[in-house]
Parts: structure tokens; sequence; C-alpha cells
């Protein structure tokens, strides 16, 4: 829909496209020309956008009245939510959990300071955004700084509730909850 | 090079037999001049303590912290106060402005305390104001003014004259993200020109900020951050 977006502000050529897009996405999602092309022969098949003229091989899409109205569409209703996938950094910690001999706390920190490096670099790619008063590019650096950011919180809040469950009394021997198990535990220990 | 801050195998505990409280247990650490470091970790974690040491507002019970190389154990409290006043900012949550003066004035004001002359400590003020974009508001009082304007000011005042370590403890609190980022791209600039910022913070967004971040728990570094990551391994992660 993106592409189809952009070639709704002037037509252009399949690598024109390619550029367009990475530029103003900061080459965050990298395309090779062969997805471009793959993508504007479907949206040609569709009806959406048609061949305005070929030189040398070189050919210029445009957008059609369908494709303009779909565009249309797209921008007024709100996104697709994320279908729940399986999150590696979530999988690891419910599993350490629940695994004799895993100190969970330094898994979550080891997560914790990737992330953080990670928000790190995000936001000395913001401060040359500002310089350089790229707009798009800086929402875009806002939206990874928000989902790590997210990601960060969660870990927290999984620190938060082991301590919190440490302070209770103990109904259930089934968590881990700072390298307390022994490493070699006994066999009416070890679940899952 | 003389290091900004200093903390070297630090303590502080607070009570003692079954009441004892270990705030910061055996903690090392230093700030070069131009870098930023955060301090993260979980309420309890001894962040504040480790602020309120670095500041000199309180005493470890074993260590030493120096700052700008003079190990505040050996200053007399006279000293003390002057190395606080002259070299050492702080930014809180709350601003902490006077309501009955105005911009200029409150970041002149700690400078005039000292003794320093009002026409070089307005000149002082005035440099400090515009150094965090708000010279235009000089003659405001803080009523007059936003809460992220009104926290710029009180960066001013923590860098006002010679004070060259800037200590931040939550500085963004009640601000926006959008203002908050302003706040932190002041404390930036101050270390990009030659100053030293200890930031405080549980916000990641904010301690990304900083150039190393270290991790407390219950009063113990348990970690720091590593070198960067390069933009390939980013825009790989990006694109998962």
């Amino acid at each position: 829909m993106s592409l189809l977006a952009m070639l709704g502000e002037r037509p252009m050529y399949g690598l024109e496209l390619k550029h367009s897009f990475e530029e103003r996405t900061g080459g965050v999602w990298p395309l090779n020309v062969g997805q471009v092309y793959t993508t504007v022969g479907r949206l040609e098949r569709d009806g959406l956008v048609a061949l305005r003229e070929e030189h040398d091989g070189q050919k210029l899409y445009e957008t059609t009245a369908a494709g303009r109205e779909k565009v249309a569409t797209w921008f007024a209703r709100p996104s697709k939510k994320l279908a729940a996938s399986r999150d590696e950094m979530v999988l690891k910690i419910t599993i350490a959990m629940t695994t004799p001999g895993v100190d969970v706390r330094a898994v979550i920190q080891a997560e914790r300071r990737a992330l953080i490096e990670q928000l790190q670099e995000y936001t000395r790619l913001k401060v040359d955004a500002q310089q350089a008063d790229d707009l798009s590019w800086l929402m875009l650096l806002d939206s990874l700084i928000f989902k790590t950011e997210a990601r960060v919180r969660w870990l927290d809040a999984c620190e938060s509730r082991i301590a919190r469950a440490e302070m209770e009394p103990t109904t259930t021997n089934e968590t881990n909850r700072g390298g307390a198990i022994p490493a070699e535990p006994q066999k009416d220990e070890v679940r899952g | 090079m003389t290091m900004a801050l200093q903390l070297w195998k630090v303590t502080r505990r607070y009570g003692s037999g079954h009441t004892e409280v270990i705030a910061l247990d055996d903690v090392s650490l230093g700030v070069a001049p131009g870098e930023m470091l955060a301090v993260m970790g979980p309420s309890g974690s001894g962040k504040t303590t480790l602020l309120s040491l670095a500041g000199g507002l309180d005493s470890p019970t074993t260590g030493t912290v120096s700052v700008l190389g003079e190990d505040l154990a050996t200053l007399s409290a006279a000293q003390l106060a002057r190395l606080r006043r002259n070299r050492v900012g702080y930014v809180f949550q709350q601003y902490n402005l006077v309501d009955g003066l105005t911009a200029i004035e409150n970041v002149a004001l700690p400078l005039e305390l000292d003794g320093v002359h009002r026409r070089r400590a307005n000149e002082l003020a005035t440099t400090a104001l515009e150094s965090v974009e708000i010279g235009d508001l000089a003659d405001r009082f803080p009523e007059e003014l936003s809460g992220g304007e009104q926290q710029r000011v009180a960066i001013a005042r923590a860098i006002v004259g010679e004070r060259t370590l800037l200590l931040a403890d939550e500085p963004t609190g009640a601000l926006d993200s959008l203002t908050g980022e302003s706040v932190l791209r002041m404390m930036r600039r101050h270390c990009d020109d030659g100053g030293a910022a200890v930031l405080v913070t549980h916000d990641a967004r904010l301690a990304a900020w900083a150039d190393r971040i270290v991790f407390l728990r219950d009063g113990r570094m348990v970690d720091e951050t590593l070198a960067l990551l390069g933009p390939e391994a980013l825009l790989e992660t990006a694109g998962n």
C-alpha cells in the first residue's frame, strides 16, 4: 500500500520507487528492485496502477482512479492490529521462570542491557535526524524507540512481579525467581 | 585527566543492627569530563543515594567520593559548601524555582549568594539561559512559563558560571515526551561542551541519551552498557 500511495503523488519508474521508499523510511526496510516490480505487477493486475509509458525497457507507472480510491481508504481506516506472534524474549523469560538453575534476573538484565544499547543508537540517529530536519525519519525513529521502550518496561514489570512474589508467602514451588533453585534439583522439583 | 566525579568502593549504610539498611554497597564508578552517565534501577535500588553522595549532600559510610579531583571527605564544611555552590548543579523533578523572581534572577541567585557582583551574575545567567535556548524568556516569572520552560530555567541555574557537574534526578517526570526530550537535549549539550552529568532515571528512553548506563539493584552495581551496536545490527533488528 505504501508503494501505491507513493505512486499516487506522481508517476515513477520502479527503481525510482524503490529509492523513494527507502529514503522516506530511512533505509529501515530495504527493498530489492525485484520486490518492487513484483508488487507493481500485482497492483497493475488488480487495476490499481497502469503503465503510462516505456522507454528502453524502463516502465513508468501511475495510479488509476481505483488506486487513488484504495489509497484514500488506506489513510482513512485504522491499520490492522498486529497478530500475536511468538516473541523470543517473552518466550525465553517465561521459560526461564520454570527452568531450574537459571537466574531469571540475569536473563532479564541481559535483555534489558541489549535493548537499552539499541535505544542509545536510535537516540543518536534521532539527534542527527533533528539536525537534518528530517521529519518522517524522526517519526520512524520515534516509533522504533517507543517499541523498544515498551519491551524494557515489560522487563521492569517482570522484575517487579518477581520481587513482589518473593515477599509474599510461597504457595507454589513452580517459579525460579532469582537463581535460588539449585543447579541440580531433586527429580520432583523439575517441571515442564 | 581529572574525573568530574569518582566514586571508589562507596558503601552507605543507614541505621544499625537489625534496622540497618545498606543503601549503596561497594560501588565504584567514574564520570569523565564530557560524559553523561545514566543510573538506572528500580525504586529502592540506591539511585538517589548515589546522587546525594555525588553532590556532597550525604557522606559515604566507607569509600571515597571525589568531585573534580577533590576528595569530599578531606574538605572542611565551608570548602564543601563552596564546591557544591560553585561547581555542582542540581536538577530535580520539581523545578524548585523561586516564584517571586524572574527566570534570569532565579539563575543568577546562586551566584549572587556566592558574592558575585550583580552585573556579572546577570551576564553569566544570560549566557546560561541562552545555552538552553530560552534567552528571550529571561524576564518572565515562573508562573508565566510552561513546565518545560521552567525546567530549562532550572537547568540554566544548574550549569551557570563554573558549575561543571550536573546532577539530575528524574528531571523530566511531569513533562510530555517531546518536552522531556528537549530537557535531555540541553543536558546532552552541556556534556558535549565539556561539562559532565549524572542522570538518575527509571526511564530507558531518557537513559538512552547518556554515553553510558549503569544498573543498580539492592544498592549494588549489577551491570553497565557495553559498546554501542553498529548501524547494520540496528537495521537488521528493526527489519525483523
